[in-house]
């Protein structure tokens, strides 16, 4: 680890305003990405911003329209949230699959999504629900706030203070996890989400993506058969040891399969 | 059996330490005036070394030192101390290996320089700021490759990249009797690359002491005095009786503790040059890149059987990847630990090995928990299944066929072992019980209901445990002796120190050692300390490698106790009155036959300490010396057998069911074997499905963290179902065989034989370890 000023925020606005004023300031969340990173000394930030200090951004509530999480929630909180499994259950249970319970118990949703990763789990839930990602500054659809490989649509001085998930009808998600690290080679979400069928896909690629053929078999018939002949290509999949780009196009068309099955 | 004897289940007593974060690991080690040093590694695989510039880093704050390999002239290259004798009669090429590179680096992580700061912090940011001009080569990394004309050239001392060619047994009356066999079964595979992944990772803290000119090194070691010898002997630091060696609490070593590596080396040199004691731990990915690797075969097979499916011959071609020098034992894995071996349990009538051993730009290859002997029963019993399917008989039958009978012992393999004890089929009927054999079928069905393939596989391993005699060995090459030591130490108030040449980096010896001292000597197991690692305080011993300790380290403490019961009956002889052959020994208590007349073990101890009433002659004090040198290996063998489920959609498989049954002779601790059984299934596990040490063409290890280099994890495996059928060992007076290793040496063939089997319903003939869901996934579909 290299040497930096450490700075715990005590508003959003203070946060802001550092990083917001210099390039290399970085913002801490759960830290589960950004603390090995700094460890293997493959960043040098000038001041890491703690946002822990923050007080009211890690609530989870529930309303006739769905489900917003703060920034900060963690994700054994979002996985045991009651309020969360009655109105998208498929939510708490992605939830209460990513990583191990000592990544549970300390990495965010807010962290997640800003860092974007692409096998993390989240993406998939958010762009997978149509849910919208509220910053300091405004709010932002999840099909445009995930823009590339570890890019998101995140100004400097922008930070996310909430997601919100609006209520869907039948929804799962399945992952195949890289036997190493168990990110997700692929994973899938389907929904029967607030504005038609949903089928959002992590891990396969650079970025979350979604898969139109599919969305429209699912939208005409919600059955596991309808997509079980809807293969996607793997140009432009990610290839690496664990799995070929032909192998996670495979897969992407397994997990939508089986996604359904568990939704029901 | 006493209640905490031999036997007996004893919860680890060492355990309470270290699960309540009290064990003293060296990292635990600060000294007033510590500085931290910092290895500079070359990012390249294969490079010549055009200068190192150290000019500006040697300025930065708080560096003290800054060397690179010429300021470490006067140090010997490190070692590789078992010497082959090749094919041609001549001696294998081991190449220079010093401690910090010289003119050139053969793989990607070689120390090029190190730096010694105040702090570490200081000591990385001055290894960042050493420029090191590489001038770039091309790497050779597939070692099936690396004998070729016009592949890069690694050493000047070893031409075509080739350490040795060596064999054993006679090629022409093997090549006869293939001739003639009913059938042939022929296989071509890897023995995959692993990485040995103690939990902790390599440390060391070196002091010198200007005032008495000794030297210490704590370190992560599974043999201190063998590092003490090597450094003294080979090395040249310091004379062996000033330079003390500490093994603490090590916490796991599987083979990649026992040898001497560039670090202690460089560490305790330097220590004496800055005059402040000097730290290093390894980082996680410094293990990744330095830690001698294991295995790495590549392997053709041929088992030739007559028509009633009797094993007549077997030819094996090895190529052994040694990586970019021979590490301390690295020699010996793929020769003596391996080809000795290709007997397995069976009456296999010849056998022929050739096995070459290359160096490629990749980490040293050294033991790794079974060090060759995983290796041989992957190669046998993976044709034995193969065997099986293609002649169509039933895979259990036919290894009962061809099994060593139970009265054959001792039994002389083609390979130059003996082996002196067993019961094969016995073991196999067990295993076939526990493992629920007549039910496969029934779960096979319910299985591809579900539309799941179902596979069942089996591994009848035996291994060679304890290497011995120290004279055999060291005709073959050997350059130490292979005994161990004991010391019990009787202290006047009659509790015992037990001090052990071996080292306990995971085994629970201070627990195991100490029931054999209560029973053997009838003290309270309680009143028992068992010392061991530091060399100023133990007898020389060999330390703990090879599933040793038991057959070699714990028949050294049963001639220790021998000794003391001797002199004990002198002693209590004349305090009783009574001639000495009239004393009896049992249960802790010297006894006149034939009478109540009794003296216990702790009075004798006392008397021996305060001699007012004493034979006449004899010496004050009970504490007795043994070195105990055996008479052969000791040859653990067992069936395991495992079945998977695979999903044929997504490749991935399960473990459904493992049943393993071990003859490991007489168990001190049933708790601890069975532990290692686990442990070792899991490591075997862990080869046959998950494990990859994966070089790309550039010599760069892309397995190089947790993130793609996949250790077993609890939801990998299944429960185990354990057994055991032991037959004592008549070749030691424990009658023990060891069981460190015998999981790992299993497993991988019980796990690889189910899961063709399994896939051989889909059409799939061959797949490689790791079988994992890539690999699986594409095996089937390029067989549909």
């Amino acid at each position: 680890m290299y040497n930096f000023e450490y700075k715990k925020a005590g508003s959003v606005d203070e946060a802001a305003g550092i990083v917001g004023a210099d390039d290399e300031a970085k913002l801490l969340a759960g830290g589960m990405t950004y603390i090995p990173t700094l460890k293997q000394r493959l960043a040098a930030p000038t001041t890491v911003v703690d946002l822990n200090g923050v007080g009211g951004l890690d609530g989870i509530s529930a309303d006739g329209n769905g489900v917003t999480v703060g920034a900060m929630a963690r994700h054994a909180a979002v996985a045991a949230s009651a309020e969360v499994a009655a109105a998208i259950p498929a939510l708490a249970d992605l939830a209460s699959h990513i990583g191990d319970p000592q990544v549970r118990n300390r990495g965010t949703i807010g962290g997640s999504i800003a860092n974007n990763d692409p096998a993390a789990d989240y993406p998939a839930a958010l762009v997978g629900l149509g849910a919208t990602v509220q910053t300091n500054k405004r709010a932002v659809a999840a099909d445009d706030f995930f823009t590339g490989l570890f890019e998101t649509a995140l100004g400097q001085d922008e930070i996310v203070t909430s997601v919100s998930f609006p209520r869907a009808g039948k929804a799962a998600y399945m992952k195949f996890p890289n036997p190493a690290s168990r990110y997700a080679i692929v994973g899938v979400f389907v929904a029967q989400a607030a504005d038609g069928v949903r089928v959002a896909v992590t891990g396969a690629g650079p970025c979350v993506f979604r898969v139109a053929e599919m969305e429209a078999a699912l939208a005409a018939s919600w059955s596991a058969d309808a997509v079980a002949g809807i293969g996607i290509s793997a140009d432009g999949l990610n290839e690496d040891i664990h799995a070929s780009a032909e192998y996670r196009a495979h897969l992407v068309t397994v997990m939508a399969k089986r996604a359904v099955a568990k939704a029901g | 059996m006493t209640e905490q004897g031999i036997g007996a289940a004893v919860a680890r007593r060492e355990d309470r330490r270290f699960v309540t974060g009290q064990g003293h690991y060296t990292d635990d080690i600060n000294r007033r005036g510590q500085t931290h040093a910092c290895f500079v590694r070359s990012p390249h695989a294969h490079a010549t070394l055009n200068g190192v510039d150290t000019a500006a880093a040697g300025a930065m704050p708080g560096v003290r030192a800054i060397f690179v390999g010429e300021d470490m002239a006067e140090v010997g290259p490190l070692i590789c101390g078992w010497a082959i004798t090749d094919v041609h009669g001549e001696p294998f090429r081991a190449p220079p290996h010093p401690a910090l590179a010289i003119g050139k680096v053969n793989y990607a992580g070689e120390a090029v320089a190190v730096v010694i700061a105040d702090t570490l912090e200081q000591a990385k940011d001055a290894a960042a700021a050493v420029e090191v001009d590489y001038g770039l080569l091309d790497a050779v990394v597939d070692p099936a490759q690396a004998t070729a004309d016009g592949q890069p050239q690694i050493h000047e001392a070893a031409p075509g990249n080739l350490s040795f060619e060596w064999a054993l047994g006679d090629k022409a009356a093997v090549d006869a009797v293939f001739d003639g066999a009913a059938h042939v079964t022929s296989l071509e595979f890897a023995n995959n690359r692993l990485v040995p992944n103690a939990m902790e990772p390599r440390a060391c803290v070196a002091e010198y002491d200007a005032g008495s000119g000794e030297h210490t090194l704590h370190i992560a070691s599974q043999n201190p005095h063998v590092h003490r010898l090597v450094m003294s002997a080979f090395h040249g630091l310091a004379p062996e009786h000033k330079l003390r060696v500490v093994a603490p609490d090590v916490g796991g070593g599987f083979g990649s503790k026992i040898f001497i590596y560039a670090e202690e080396v460089v560490l305790t040199w330097a220590a004496s040059r800055v005059r402040r004691p000097i730290k290093w731990t390894a980082e996680r990915s410094e293990s990744f890149l330095t830690d001698a690797h294991g295995r790495d075969h590549a392997t053709t097979a041929e088992l030739a059987l007559d028509s009633d499916g009797k094993f007549l011959a077997m030819r094996v071609d090895t190529t052994a990847n040694m990586g970019a020098y021979l590490s301390t034992f690295a020699s010996a894995v793929p020769t003596y630990l391996y080809a000795t071996l290709l007997a397995g349990q069976y009456t296999t009538g010849g056998i022929y090995c050739n096995v070459k051993a290359v160096f490629t730009n990749t980490v040293p290859v050294d033991a790794y928990r079974g060090a060759g002997r995983p290796e041989a029963a992957y190669v046998v019993e993976r044709l034995v299944e193969a065997a099986a399917a293609e002649t169509g008989r039933d895979p259990a039958e036919l290894r009962k066929t061809n099994f060593v009978p139970a009265d054959a012992f001792p039994y002389e393999t083609p390979v130059i072992m003996q082996y002196d004890c067993g019961d094969f089929a016995g073991s196999m009927d067990q295993a076939l019980d526990l493992a629920g054999y007549s039910g496969f079928q029934a779960r096979k069905a319910e299985s591809k209901a579900g539309g799941k393939l179902r596979g069942i596989g089996f591994s009848s391993y035996i291994e060679a445990c304890g290497v011995a005699p120290s004279a055999a060995a060291g005709s073959l090459g050997a350059g130490v002796g292979l005994w161990e030591s004991a010391n019990i130490r009787f202290n006047p108030t009659g509790n015992v120190q037990l001090f052990t040449g071996c080292h306990s980096h995971g085994q629970g010896h201070e627990t195991a050692y100490a029931q054999i001292v209560a029973d053997k000597l009838g003290v309270p197991y309680e009143q028992v300390e068992v010392i061991h690692g530091d060399s100023s305080k133990i007898p020389f011993g060999m330390g703990t490698y090879g599933s040793r300790s038991a057959a070699v380290g714990g028949s050294a403490i049963v001639k220790a106790a021998d000794k003391v019961i001797e002199k004990g009956r002198k002693i209590a002889a004349h305090t009783l009155e009574a001639s000495e052959d009239d004393i009896e020994f049992a249960g802790g208590n010297f006894t006149v036959k034939g009478t109540d007349k009794a003296m216990n073990i702790a009075e004798v101890a006392f008397t021996a300490y305060v001699p007012h009433n004493y034979p006449e002659g004899l010496e004050p004090g009970l504490d007795e010396t043994a070195f105990y040198d055996p008479l052969n290996f000791s040859f653990p063998a067992g069936t395991h057998v495992c079945e998977v489920e695979v999903d044929p959609e997504t490749g991935s498989v399960s473990i459904e069911r493992y049943a393993a049954v071990d003859d490991f002779g007489v168990l001190i601790n049933p708790l601890i074997v069975e532990g290692q059984v686990h442990g070792g299934i899991g490591q075997g596990v862990g080869q046959a499905m998950l494990e990859h040490a994966v070089y790309d063409g550039a010599g760069q290890l892309v397995s190089g963290s947790y993130m793609d280099y996949t250790m077993p994890r609890a939801d990998d495996v299944p429960s185990y179902d354990v057994g055991f059928n032991g037959v004592p060992s008549p070749l030691n007076p424990l009658g023990v065989k060891g069981c460190g290793e015998a999981g790992a040496i299993a497993a991988p063939a019980a796990v690889m034989n189910a899961v063709h089997d399994a896939l051989r319903d889909v059409g799939v003939g061959h797949i490689e370890m790791p079988a994992t869901p890539l690999r699986v996934w594409q095996a089937i579909r390029d067989a549909a």
